[in-house]
């Protein structure tokens, strides 16, 4: 297993022992027994995570605006430089195969991040155009800080202006006395940094931010707190909530970007793309699924547990089990399954990221969701809504901590 | 003159609830409120500069659901974050801490006696299932027993029902419970007076009786009875101080339509026959409406705001029997940096849930052996929470906040309740002094300090002699004998006048139920005018 730079400092502080395999590196699920404190660190005060194990990609050359135009879904060539946008890639037949991050670092220098190795799927749009591209994976550690006071901790440390950059824009700086540069991004739906820096310097960042927080209750937070974030906001995960089109072993457990609700960043009317003419066809003819959210619903739920004469139980951290979904008490039709769920503590709902047929992905539509308790299997109503189901303003906020 | 539905006297937060289920009801409400600020008990006050406090209550456990549900009050701020811990300095320099993941707290009490360490979760078990009965009977009108009315015979029967279906040994551990005291209540299941200790603490809060008083094991219950998030053991802080949890409520009875005024002190309610038809402000302002609502405690109501004028004899007796017996106050401190304890240093996760000074049962005993004879405790009991280390902004950044809360401080001196004021500095250097014996620095962290005794807690927040739950919550106070026997469900003998506040079923706490179970009983009654 690959250990990331902030390994020795995460492996003190790790007393659970929980750690996960990211992409083949070590990465902690939670730091403590329980990760609800580091949830509660995320969404009030602060949390640093070690992003390090995504995959990070390099792309410069006079043509690499144009290379990437036909990468991705989105139209790379209007980014302007400084910032970065959201977007997935697709096959010919216009299935996702992965989603991340594009940063526009310069005008023909570009960084790019994806959950899924994609070096050799990128280097087939290169060709004999005018662009290097390089794997910068184990180079560069990243680090994110999330949370409402994340702001206030990275400018104690940090000597470029974070007040003035807003949402999905990036700047260079100098943390610790390294070069870093820092995009205002993130994986929890919050306030929040990405912090992208030489691995030499990961460690001296790291303490610097760690000592910075302490005045902050921040906290180090692993990948279990960040997975009910991300469900709270809507943010899909591959392998979870949709499959790599290039791994997918057939092909209903593809998805193209409208039935991941992605089709806000897809871009048809351009020079050809990868993808281009089967979306195109199904902007006309509409997709066929939908993924959507869904708030179960809770007295349902605690009342079926009385009848046990239990008390309602709560998942204590998120879930990533396919589990149906129903038009009818009856279980005879099924229209959909849920992939990932978690309870909101900030919301105080029991929430689930769904695909539904797309007949039935209109918010408040009524559906049944699967619920085993004491083992036998249940349906409690569940309706559908909008997967962002936190979305506080501070997260896109100019300055301030508002919500 | 201006008319509305329904005013609501006294903006704490089960008036605001109460406000805030009449208006969703279509209501025209008016909530006035005596102070600068809303919440009542339940308030957050900047006292020093960027400090936020929770002045009086400080930590948010039992809050129904329900009604978090029922109002939307997350989507209206309501934010409470849990404590993992609960932490025991002891004067030897040794501790002993509770987390909420029971093989830690095993090997942390194995320490003081195995056996108390493997039978603590049986003896959660039964508290829980106790707990989910006490919640049952919180979220339904107190039965009215009694009363032949077929519908009150029903409701008298299924209450009786739920203990039915405790089962044989769970109604016998139930009747112990409500019986006995808490330090026996405990002997049952534990032999550690170390481990006892905090344990037997919950049972006296805000109550003027002793760990060895019969009739305070049921008030442990209420530590089973809180509910963060579905899970059975959670007290959290609300974020932004207790104060924001009525700041939510009042933005959802606002939300329906609700007015609340501040700084509109009520000097009296009208009434004209028998019946409330307004109430009167001290600025001599009338306003009318057809039903008025008191979040005051019974006697603040009915003595205060109606006089004893229009009640009748028998009425006017028992108000004033009423037990109120404040025995408690708060030490509430702005510190300079994070107070490390002796015997466990650090800022670590240990004291960022709830520290108890309650070293054994016998100190616990002791401190309220001075208050019985009318003196403060010299050690008291001290519940104490550091709510800054969790959340930033209540303090500035590397500061803290350090709330006390601190038993026993009985209203009636042997001097006299009145000699507060002058006994105030020196129960607040009693405090201070018992703090110092587990963290020896603590005067020098010290950049503000407030100490409100229960006369404070009288003169600021209307509770009478300082009790923090709008009388005693003694068994035989509760339920249909609260706040007494004739004068429960809401109702008082002034025809539409009602009461919300914790003097009524079930009261106690930040629980919301008495502000939501008056506006329903009040929306399920017919109006007379």
């Amino acid at each position: 297993m690959r250990k990331t730079p902030f390994f020795s400092r995460q492996l003190a502080l790790c007393e659970s022992m929980h750690w996960k395999s990211w992409a083949g590196a070590y990465a902690v699920a939670s730091y403590l027994i329980h990760c609800d404190a580091e949830y509660h660190a995320i969404r009030h005060a602060a949390g640093l995570l070690d992003v390090s194990p995504l995959f990070k990609y390099r792309l410069r050359g006079p043509d690499a605006a144009s290379c990437l135009a036909r990468i991705m879904v989105r139209d790379i060539q209007r980014l302007p430089v400084g910032r970065v946008a959201y977007c997935c890639w697709c096959d010919d037949r216009g299935k996702v195969i992965d989603d991340g991050t594009v940063m526009r670092r310069g005008e023909d220098d570009f960084f790019i991040t994806s959950a899924d190795p994609c070096f050799s799927w990128f280097s087939r749009f290169v060709g004999n155009q005018r662009v290097v591209l390089e794997d910068v994976t184990e180079r560069i550690a990243a680090l994110a800080i999330q949370g409402p006071y994340s702001r206030a901790v990275l400018q104690e440390v940090c000597d470029a202006d974070l007040s003035g950059l807003r949402f999905f824009r990036t700047t260079e700086g100098c943390v610790a006395g390294a070069r870093v540069w820092i995009s205002r991004t993130g994986y929890t739906g919050d306030l929040g940094y990405e912090i992208w820096m030489d691995d030499t310097h990961a460690l001296a960042v790291w303490d610097a931010l760690m000592a910075a927080g302490e005045a902050y209750a921040l906290r180090p937070a692993g990948l279990d707190a960040l997975d009910m974030c991300r469900i709270e906001s809507g943010l899909i995960l591959k392998d979870v909530d949709y499959y790599n089109a290039l791994h997918a072993l057939v092909d209903h457990r593809k998805s193209s970007p409208f039935e991941l609700s992605l089709g806000w960043t897809v871009e048809l009317d351009r020079e050809q793309f990868c993808g281009q003419t089967a979306l195109q066809r199904e902007k006309t003819h509409g997709a066929p699924w939908s993924l959507v959210g869904l708030d179960i619903d809770w007295e349902e739920t605690e009342r079926l547990y009385a009848r046990y004469g239990l008390p309602p139980e709560v998942p204590t951290e998120a879930w990533r089990t396919s589990v149906p979904l129903y038009r009818d008490r009856d279980r005879q039709c099924q229209i959909g399954y849920a992939t990932s769920g978690t309870w909101s503590p900030i919301l105080k709902k029991n929430i689930a990221l769904a695909t539904v047929r797309t007949g039935y992905a209109r918010p408040g539509t009524q559906t049944r969701i699967e619920m085993t308790v004491e083992h036998t299997r249940h349906v409690v109503a569940a309706t559908i809504c909008a997967p962002r189901f936190f979305n506080p303003k501070r997260k896109t906020a100019v300055q301030g901590r508002e919500e | 003159m201006k008319h509305y539905d329904a005013i609501i006297v006294g903006a704490g937060h089960n008036g605001l609830i109460c406000a805030a289920y009449l208006a969703r009801a279509g209501r025209r409400v008016l909530v006035l409120e005596r102070r600068h600020v809303l919440g009542g008990a339940a308030v957050s006050e900047e006292l020093y500069p960027n400090f936020t406090f929770s002045v009086a209550s400080y930590v948010v456990s039992l809050f129904r659901p329900h009604i978090i549900r029922e109002l939307e009050l997350a989507r209206h701020g309501y934010r409470v974050i849990p404590m993992d811990c609960s932490f025991q300095p002891l004067p030897n320099g040794d501790s002993l801490a509770r987390w909420a993941n029971k093989d830690r707290s095993r090997r942390e009490i194995q320490r003081f006696s195995r056996k108390d360490a493997e039978v603590y979760p049986e003896f959660s078990r039964v508290m829980t299932r106790l707990g989910q009965l006490a919640k049952r009977i919180i979220d339904r009108p107190a039965p009215a027993i009694g009363s032949l009315r077929v519908r009150d015979v029903l409701s008298s029967l299924r209450f009786a029902r739920q203990f039915h279906a405790l089962g044989p040994d769970l109604f016998h551990v139930n009747l112990k419970l409500l019986t006995l005291s808490a330090a026996d209540f405990l002997d049952l299941w534990f032999e550690s007076d170390v481990f006892k200790g905090p344990l037997s603490a919950s049972g006296i809060i805000g109550t003027f009786k002793g760990v060895r008083s019969p009739g305070t094991a049921y008030v442990l219950l209420h530590h089973y009875m809180g509910e963060i998030d579905g899970v059975f053991r959670s007290w959290g802080f609300a974020q932004g101080g207790t104060g924001s949890v009525s700041l939510a409520c009042a933005r959802a009875a606002r939300s329906f339509g609700a007015t609340i005024r501040t700084d509109a002190p009520v000097a009296s309610v009208n009434v004209r026959r028998g019946r409330a038809i307004g109430v009167c402000l001290e600025s001599g302002e009338e306003i009318s409406a057809d039903l008025v609502v008191s979040n005051l405690d019974p006697r603040q109501t009915l003595l205060g705001l109606v006089g004893e004028e229009h009640l009748d004899n028998d009425t006017a007796r028992l108000v004033k029997r009423y037990k109120f017996r404040g025995s408690s106050g708060k030490v509430n401190l702005a510190l300079d940096a994070v107070p490390e304890f002796a015997c466990r240093p650090g800022s670590g996760d240990h004291i960022r849930g709830d520290i108890a000074i309650a070293p054994d049962v016998d100190y616990l005993e002791r401190a309220y052996d001075e208050a019985k004879y009318g003196a403060f405790s010299r050690r008291p009991f001290i519940n104490a929470v550091i709510p800054s280390l969790t959340d930033p902004t209540v303090a500035p950044p590397g500061k803290h906040i350090l709330s006390c809360f601190v038993q026993y401080a009985p209203y009636h001196l042997r001097e006299g309740a009145e000699d507060w004021p002058r006994q105030r500095e020196a129960f607040g250097n009693a405090v201070i002094d018992t703090l110092e014996e587990y963290i020896p620095n603590i005067r020098d962290l010290i950049l503000f300090k407030q100490v409100l005794t229960p006369w404070d807690l009288e003169k600021q927040f209307g509770l009478s002699e300082g009790n923090i739950f709008h009388g005693e919550l003694s068994l035989e106070q509760l339920l249909f004998q609260r706040p007494a026997p004739g004068l429960a469900h809401y109702r008082t003998p002034v025809h539409n006048l009602w009461m919300c506040g914790s003097g009524t079923h079930p009261g106690g706490g930040i629980m919301g139920s008495s502000g939501e179970r008056a506006a329903k009983t009040i929306l399920d009654t017919k109006i007379r005018t």
